[in-house]
């Protein structure tokens, strides 16, 4: 099983309505957040070009953040979602410089937080919030490894992109574009 | 032109707009850990050289600071961490990928050396020192008696310690300006350099002074060709890297890098040191204290210009 | 979690032995087992039927309650036709409103001047008295019809019929004549009905969508939303006409970059275009409309060489788009917006859209505008209203006679005392709308307040108006309360209940109990004859067979359509509800008002030197000014910026995030700074900003001194005279990169 996220950025609107339905989900505090919004504009008026992307960990195949965990708080588990154990981080901020994305932070209560796909939606078979929310529904969630996953029948069909592969961490948000 | 923000308001001042989560608990750190691993090389190289005579202040006098240094160290470490209560969990587990667990294993051992090192040389130190329990005097005879083996101990830990406090940052593969492995060498042998000057501060024979200032330029040298090289190395890489190395070609630490680190902190101390191996007078402490200097500076600004330097989406 | 996991995790074998205390580390971590768990959260939930109240989209869903009784998490309602079990970042935010520490806590009575924000606590008995004791004497010296209901959101309906009992029956929202209006009135002279609200727009099943100047996606109208992003899956062509590269302009083949203000020289020659080449739905403008051949002369001369001179779009582009919408017909959409009050011509300019509409054959068919269904739901019985002598209408003889609704703007006109009226409005009634930064031209309304007998606020926060209101009547928010049940058009018929979710926090109380309250207080207690809002909803849904019991279970009841269909058959013979029974594409009820028939093109100031137009829209994060305290929406997004292309900024030498202090063309200067965001997706003549932000009130403590109003600059008001709505696009601003003096901080 792998878990992976498509997130479609020619209907993503920038809503920021997955940040906020993340927040009162996961309980994160207010000030925090565990995913957010690019936009990203290019070009000289009137010769534009826009993409918006809803960001989040990326749940990486070969994680840094999970290698410099000096205490292994930071794990993979199922699916290859990327979990941290508050009550074994001790909030060195290793896994915080490692991640190209900075998708990590740390919470006021000390021990690193991040995005979870919502495990503990997934695991009884709902979807992670953002992607339960999404008014654009521009988020895909699945299984990559069922090729009759709604994620894995939308990479078949569309062009899409990853976030600073070079950087070799293998991620698993794949932005449609 | 190319505008690229976060609309939904993350303004978290610990990773926006860029990595600020090490402040000055991380360089201290990392600058007592290589100097304390200096200090320890020396005592420990030149008690397996059997040169005990000659070099007393190596062996015998600056160890007795290392402790300090690295409980202070370790201090800061324990301020830098958010969630301190569960520091022990660094202690439940070895990650033999994690160049954190590696640090805290390192010193878990190092430490504990350092303390005996000092203990069996107090009283050479202060002749009138007294251990207050006989049982004490014991251990420390046992001790004495394993000297050359502590030190082949101490030597090593010293030496992986060293190399450490420069690895901790090159193994972060999302600061292209830590990911380089010339930073592992390049702090220890800074390390080493802090070392033989804290052995210069505290050396009353002329041996001594000669000794440490003359292996002080020569890793003064050392240093200056590693730091070349790792210019080198990061202008002929990709434009992340391009891009790091110029945070201090022009860019924003230009002046803080290389008018503090590299000419003050070690320019001058090696000119001066040229000069008095010239047999001009020379005061050494000043090159001394100024590599000090150097060495403090060095770790904060990689450590914060690394914070600063990031891939590009 | 620790025991789902090998407990450690050594890498190598052997050095086990180093590792220290075992025994004590597992102790500690039962020990210390951190408690922000999600799954423990979701055990004994229990869920609560609510619709929105953060916009007027109202969509449906639920709010999710810990088992110690906290507000957790409010989620769409999936059998919801307005949110489709999706709340927008509004909506899912909603619960910081009630959270809000900032809020009305108790009846206030006013001590200080009005606007000084000086108030004593009072009891609900109180301060209810002091209302009925004003309303009274102001009905005996001047006649109830001088009180007004100013009100934006469900409190209205009852404070509404309170007030219709007592009387009077000028009830407006500043939603009328300050933003959607026009298209209204256009629509319903063009095809004998208006839009209505949620949009009629077949978005969904359409082909290709033209916005011109509304930005949908930033304007987060939760149904339409979807549906764009529906229509983008389906491969729709949307055209965006906007002097700003909008988000929705960012998804669109094409962009047409306007010189603001020139829209409708865009639309007529678009509509030349369409003519000429033949490309209208000829079965359908025959069959449906009237007035074909006026409209073909009345455009021959509007050709797009001669748009081009004005709006700055290429002829070969108006052609293309014009084609490109014409391949679509009927399956096309030219979007009537929602706020559309913009350069006091829009009644025509939205005339000219209806127009394009019509030609195309979109209006009935399936990609185009459907027809909406809604339930009748009875009201629950009561004696008649009394009739009143006089209205809002009789203030300006022989005006906005198309108005079909009252003018929260004339309403405040006719509340400053004047000799050509016999009489004014002597008390308002304001509930949920923030008038100060909602009404334009401040002063004007500043004045209108100071020639006030009485008024009366009620709020749930304290909102720039509260301070200048006699009376402070806490509300509750919508977590807190039941509400008249949603009944609103959309494909099926439908009806959604609110319920509260939680007891009301501090001394705050429903709209329907505070009305019902002054009602009896005023005597007219037998037009409420139910005890509590629980039998009244009852009744009703009883009487379209529900139940509260099953509506507070199941939150949305969706009904099928019974009589006609969501689109025209084929061929099928239609009376509109106009004056020909057709579609007018020559408005005979215009030309019996005295207006254009057919809309013609009128220049419109450009900004002087130094000067840029202020443009200003929403975020998709934020409703006006309502949500600018919400922790929840703050946390999203704070203050507004003003966007500034990167020429203006070169020239002014402004940075990113510099604040700068604006100043209108009437010398009006911005309470606040704003920080500039230099930005390619702005004209160079013109700047943005977010309206609703900007905030003077200290006591909201969250967004007081973020961002700036674009309100508070907005004083050239270029009126409708069709309807009276209230033109506010022809505001230009300038930079002051210095603090100026009259600025508050």
């Amino acid at each position: 099983m792998r878990y992976a996220m498509a997130i479609d950025t020619k209907k993503c609107v920038g809503c920021s309505d997955c940040v906020i339905a993340c927040q009162t989900e996961n309980n994160v505090p207010i000030g925090y957040c565990r995913d957010w919004i690019v936009e990203v504009t290019d070009g000289t008026y009137p010769q534009l070009e826009m993409e918006i992307r809803s960001e989040r960990c990326n749940h990486c195949d070969n994680s840094p953040c999970v290698r410099c965990c000096p205490t292994g708080a930071s794990h993979i588990v199922e699916g290859g979602i990327v979990l941290v154990t508050p009550n074994e981080c001790i909030g060195c901020g290793a896994c915080i410089a490692s991640c190209p994305y900075d998708a990590r932070y740390p919470h006021p209560d000390g021990h690193v937080d991040k995005c979870t796909f919502c495990v503990h939606r997934v695991e009884k078979g709902q979807q992670p919030a953002c992607v339960g929310v999404c008014p654009t529904n521009c988020l895909y969630f699945g299984d990559l490894d069922d090729p009759k996953s709604e994620v894995s029948e939308i990479l078949k069909t569309r062009k899409y992109k990853t976030l600073i592969p070079q950087a070799g961490t293998e991620p698993q948000l794949y932005f449609l574009i | 032109m190319r505008e690229e923000i976060i609309t939904s308001g993350r303004m978290n001042p610990k990773i926006d707009p860029y990595l600020n989560i090490w402040h000055w608990e991380i360089p201290i750190y990392l600058f007592l850990g290589g100097l304390a691993a200096g200090i320890l090389f020396f005592a420990a190289f030149y008690t397996i050289n059997g040169k005990e005579k000659d070099f007393p202040t190596a062996i015998e006098k600056t160890p007795l600071i290392v402790p300090f240094l690295l409980v202070i160290g370790l201090i800061s470490l324990f301020l830098d961490l958010h969630h301190k209560l569960y520091f022990w969990r660094l202690y439940t587990t070895i990650r033999l990928e994690s160049p954190m667990s590696w640090g805290a294993w390192v010193l878990m051992i190092v430490t504990p050396l350092s303390f005996i090192w000092a203990a069996i040389h107090l009283k050479k130190v202060f002749p009138s020192f007294k251990w207050p329990f006989p049982w004490l005097d014991i251990i420390e005879e046992f001790f004495i008696k394993y000297k050359k083996v502590i030190a082949w101990a101490m030597i090593i830990s010293s030496l992986i310690l060293g190399m450490y406090t420069g690895i901790l940052l090159s193994a972060f593969n999302a600061r292209p300006l830590w990911n380089t492995s010339i930073l592992g060498p390049l702090f220890l042998v800074s390390g080493l350099s802090t070392g033989a000057a804290m052995n210069i501060l505290f050396a009353k024979t002329h041996l001594e002074k000669k000794t440490f200032s003359t292996i002080d330029l020569a890793l003064i040298g050392v240093e200056l060709f590693l730091i070349v090289h790792l210019f080198m190395g990061l202008l002929a890489s990709t434009q992340v890297q391009i891009d790091a190395a110029s945070l201090f070609l022009g860019g924003s630490y230009t002046a803080a890098f290389w008018v503090l680190v590299v000419l003050m902190g070690m320019v001058i101390p090696a000119i001066l040191e040229i000069l008095e191996l010239w047999k001009f007078k020379i005061p050494l402490f000043v090159p001394a204290l100024l590599v000090i200097f150097g060495g403090i500076l060095l770790r904060f600004i990689i450590t914060f210009a690394g914070q600063t330097s990031r891939w590009l989406y | 979690m620790a025991n789902r996991r090998q407990f450690l995790k050594l890498s190598t074998i052997g050095i086990g032995g180093m590792t220290v205390g075992l025994g004590a580390c597992k102790y500690i971590d039962d020990f210390t087992e951190i408690k922000n768990n999600p799954d423990e959260l979701t055990i004994n939930l229990t869920r609560t039927p609510t619709y929105c109240e953060v916009c007027f989209w109202k969509c449906a869903g639920w709010v999710y309650k810990t088992k110690d009784g906290h507000i957790w998490k409010i989620i769409g309602n999936d059998e919801d036709q307005h949110s489709n079990g999706r709340f927008c970042p509004r909506g899912t935010g909603g619960v910081g409103m009630y959270y809000d520490e900032d809020r009305l806590k108790t009846p206030l009575i006013r001590t200080g001047k009005r606007g000084e924000f000086k108030f004593r606590e009072a009891s609900w008995d109180e301060a209810l008295d002091l209302v009925a004791e004003n309303m009274k004497k102001i009905s005996a010296e001047h006649g109830a019809e001088c009180i007004a209901l100013l009100t934006h959101g469900s409190g209205g309906k009852f404070f509404g019929d309170t007030l219709k009992a007592f009387g009077s029956t000028n009830i407006a929202a500043p939603s009328y004549a300050q933003c959607r209006g026009p298209r209204e009135v256009a629509f319903t002279n063009t095809f004998g009905e208006g839009i209505g609200s949620p949009e009629r727009t077949d978005i969904r099943d359409t082909k290709c969508l033209v916005l011109i100047g509304s930005h949908l996606g930033e304007n987060m109208h939760n149904g339409q939303v979807q549906e764009m992003s529906a229509a983008i899956d389906k491969g729709a062509t949307i055209i965006t006409v906007d002097p700003r590269f909008s988000v929705a302009a960012g998804k669109s083949k094409y962009w047409l970059p306007i010189k603001p203000a020139t829209d409708l020289a865009l639309l007529l020659a678009w509509i030349h275009v369409i003519i000429y080449e033949e490309w209208y739905d000829k079965r359908y403008v025959e069959k449906y409309t009237f007035g074909f051949d006026y409209l073909k002369e009345h455009v021959r001369t509007m050709t797009p060489e001669w748009a081009y001179g004005k709006t700055t779009i290429q002829p070969d582009i108006i052609r293309k788009t014009a084609k490109e919408m014409a391949n679509a017909s009927p399956a096309v959409i030219i979007h009537p917006g929602r706020h559309v009050t913009w350069y006091g011509d829009d009644t025509q300019r939205l005339r000219a859209v209806a127009i394009l509409n019509a030609l195309l054959g979109s209006w009935g068919r399936r990609g185009g505008f459907y027809a909406p269904s809604k339930l009748s739901v009875p009201s629950y019985p009561h004696p008649e209203f009394p009739k009143p002598a006089r209205t809002w209408r009789d203030a300006f003889p022989g005006k906005y006679n198309l108005a079909d609704e009252t003018l929260a703007s004339g309403v405040c006109d006719a509340t400053i005392p004047s000799i050509d009226r016999s009489c004014n409005f002597k008390m308002w009634i304001v509930n949920g709308t923030n008038l100060i930064n909602t009404l334009p031209d401040t002063a004007k309304t500043l004045e209108a307040i100071d020639a006030l007998d009485f008024i009366v606020v009620v709020d749930t926060m304290p909102m720039e108006i509260v301070s200048y209101a006699d009376v402070v009547l806490p509300e509750c928010t919508y977590l807190e309360r039941y509400d008249a049940i949603r009944v609103s058009p959309h494909r099926k018929p439908a009806i959604a209940l609110r319920m509260p979710a939680v007891e009301p926090k501090y001394n705050t109380k429903p709209a329907w109990w505070i009305a019902k309250q002054l009602a009896e207080k005023l005597g007219l207690g037998h037009f409420v004859p139910y005890d509590n809002i629980e039998e009244m909803l009852n009744w009703q849904l009883k009487e379209v067979g529900s139940s509260l019991e099953e509506m507070q279970k199941i939150g949305v009841k969706t009904y099928e359509r019974e009589w006609d269909d969501l689109y025209f058959t084929e061929n099928e013979d239609v009376e509109f509800f106009t004056n020909t029974g057709k579609i007018e594409l020559y408005s005979s009820s215009f030309v019996e008002q005295g207006f254009d028939a057919m809309p013609n093109y009128t220049e419109h100031p450009q900004p002087p030197e130094g000067f840029y137009r202020l443009n200003y829209g929403r975020a998709p994060m934020h409703t006006f000014s309502r949500t600018a305290n919400n922790a929840n929406l703050t946390d999203l997004m704070e203050e507004n910026v003003l966007w500034v292309n990167p020429k203006v900024a070169s020239l002014w030498n402004l940075e990113n995030a510099q604040p700068v202090w604006l100043i209108n063309q009437d010398g009006i200067v911005s309470s606040f700074p704003i920080k500039v965001r230099i930005t390619e997706r702005i004209r160079w003549d013109s700047v943005y900003m977010v309206h609703g932000f900007g905030h003077a009130q200290k006591q909201l403590t969250r967004c007081y001194g973020k961002g700036a109003s674009d309100t508070q600059l907005i004083s050239n008001v270029m009126e409708d005279p069709i309807m009276g709505g209230t033109g506010m696009r022809g505001n230009f601003v300038s930079f002051l990169t210095e603090k100026p003096e009259e600025a508050i901080l």
